[in-house]
């Protein structure tokens, strides 16, 4: 008997959350982000958020809709623009009701505590730092063995969701990454308790096919630890989303310059993320199309 | 022809590894980087160079290259692992560093609510206690040489100490490129101490541009000018001369 498909759309997998939940987003600055469950989840009521991500756009947009009331990061930054500026704006206006800063390792370290269940896990990064000035709740361990040192542990982190985006996806959830770094994908999958953990991907291919494109090694995400599966091509924009395509650079310079001021980011949002994914897509052509017959 | 500036702090970043042997020399933004390949390229060719993005590349590959001769893969799992193991000297930014090496790309202004929301910590914490850093400041002056930092994004020797143990014996800051000099820690209490000055800079232009007050020791002398070699190791490595850009004579 064939099994049930877990293919669902964008506004089906962000109608699950809810109020004060915490929400993990995977991929790496303006890298691999699952930007098209952001944007769906844009279009909520949803607040109060606890969002966990190694911060690009997805937290800045976020941040700009007033959603997010505690961020747990290492950095927010769009990579080739260092600075991301509505992340820089929420902070810098206090918006962020509990921002948590945390080294990039021990962010690691706290989704792979929340993964197998474990209260923390030790590090030393983080120690001797401001993290541990900034952050009052952090408590250190001593080994237990000869050695005695003190080390930090990083408490776990358990998501109520998780986002994230992949190369190649079949109907239930067996999820491949093409490109170079998986990022930390796996975790905010495994961190996430089971309900929720959605996986969109740019193409939605036949499980025999999943070795047609990269080699078994690619087949970190199985259908365990997948509740939902959307098709979302090009659904990374404007983020990279290698090999499939690079980041629109350009698109990118056009969203940094469009958080200058109230005016031209309502102006921004009213035309690229008032409608549906389908519609933002058919702006993104449009706008393209524009630029192209200025540049003759 | 007399050398550039950027020719100048190239060598002296690639100086930073020298001796590191069979490690990751990992370069954060042009200069390091370049500093790390042409480090690689001629004193020390044991060491391991990424290409920005996730591969080991073998070769010269010029700066913002694509033809890449791949060694290894090393994606940011692998950089963690591969840190916490000490098998890395890194060379980052700072936009604040004190006299021990405290170091800031987290936020100016209180940490609560900032002036300026800059990157956030990083992994800055983490390389800081784990392997060598060291660091590149492009513009050497009084806000960035501070006598207090705003948010600790990296541990410096004083606060190395405070911590003991593994850490306190294993902290190790390397040195501090800027446009003016090389730094160091190498004295009494690990305070920042001048290495050398570039072509044209005094121990006073130096001074009288950090805001507290630094260690000199004798007669400081002149950082030192490529090699034939290096010269055109980092013509090969910055063809499109990306270091002047950042370093403007």
């Amino acid at each position: 008997m064939a099994r049930p498909s877990k293919l669902m759309s964008e506004v089906e997998a962000v109608s699950t959350i809810e109020n004060g939940m915490t929400l993990g987003i995977g991929g790496w600055g303006s890298r691999r982000k699952p930007m098209s469950l952001v944007r769906a989840l844009l279009r909520t009521d949803v607040k109060d958020l606890t969002v966990v991500s190694y911060g690009g756009p997805d937290v800045g947009l976020l941040c700009a809709a007033g959603k997010v009331r505690r961020l747990v990061y290492g950095f927010v930054s769009l990579d080739s623009i260092a600075l991301e500026p509505h992340f820089r704006s929420a902070r810098q206006a206090g918006t962020i009701a509990e921002p948590i800063e945390y080294d990039e390792g021990m962010l690691q370290w706290a989704l792979y505590a929340g993964s197998l269940r474990l209260p923390f896990l030790p590090t030393r990064a983080g120690l001797g730092s401001g993290v541990m000035d900034v952050n009052s709740e952090l408590r250190t361990v001593r080994s237990p063995y000869d050695d005695g040192e003190e080390l930090l542990a990083v408490p776990a982190i358990r998501l109520d969701a998780a986002f994230v985006h992949l190369n190649r996806s079949d109907e239930r959830g067996n999820a491949q990454f093409l490109g170079p770094d998986l990022y930390f994908d796996d975790l905010f999958l495994a961190a996430c308790e089971p309900g929720r953990r959605f996986v969109s991907a740019e193409k939605i291919v036949p499980t025999a096919d999943l070795l047609k494109e990269g080699s078994f090694h690619t087949l970190k995400i199985n259908r365990s630890m997948v509740d939902g599966v959307i098709a979302a091509p090009n659904g990374a924009h404007f983020t990279t989303c290698e090999p499939d395509y690079g980041r629109d650079e350009a698109f990118q310079k056009a969203y940094v310059d469009a958080a200058r001021d109230d005016e031209s980011w309502r102006a921004f949002t009213a035309r690229f993320l008032a409608s549906d994914e389908a519609g933002y897509q058919r702006a993104v052509a449009e706008w393209r199309a524009e630029r192209k017959e200025d540049k003759k | 022809m007399s050398t550039s500036l950027a020719d100048v702090v190239a060598v002296a970043c690639a100086d930073a590894w020298r001796g590191d042997g069979e490690i990751f020399a990992s370069g954060m933004g042009v200069m390091p980087m370049l500093g790390a390949r042409l480090a690689r390229a001629t004193f020390e060719p044991d060491l391991m160079v990424s290409d920005g993005e996730a591969f080991f590349v073998a070769g010269d590959l010029p700066i913002g290259g694509t033809d890449k001769l791949v060694e290894g893969w090393i994606p940011f799992r692998q950089v963690f692992d591969t840190l916490w193991g000490g098998r890395r000297h890194v060379m980052m930014g700072a936009s604040q560093i004190d006299r021990f090496g405290n170091t800031n790309i987290a936020n100016i202004g209180p940490w609560k609510q900032p002036k300026a929301q800059l990157l956030g910590v990083r992994g800055g914490p983490g390389n800081t206690v784990n392997n060598a850093t060291s660091f590149f400041i492009p513009k050497h002056q009084s806000s960035v040489f501070v006598e207090q930092v705003d948010m600790v994004s990296g541990v410096g020797y004083d606060r190395a100490e405070k911590l003991g143990g593994f850490i306190a014996r294993r902290h190790d800051l390397r040195r501090v490129v800027t446009n003016l000099a090389v730094l160091d820690f190498n004295s009494p209490g690990h305070r920042m101490r001048i290495v050398s000055v570039h072509p044209g800079v005094t121990v006073a232009d130096v001074q009288s541009n950090t805001g507290f007050e630094l260690v000199v020791e004798g007669d400081v002398p002149e950082s030192r000018p490529p090699t034939a070699d290096e010269a055109a190791a980092i013509e090969r490595i910055d063809p499109r001369g990306l270091r002047h850009r950042e370093l403007p004579a």
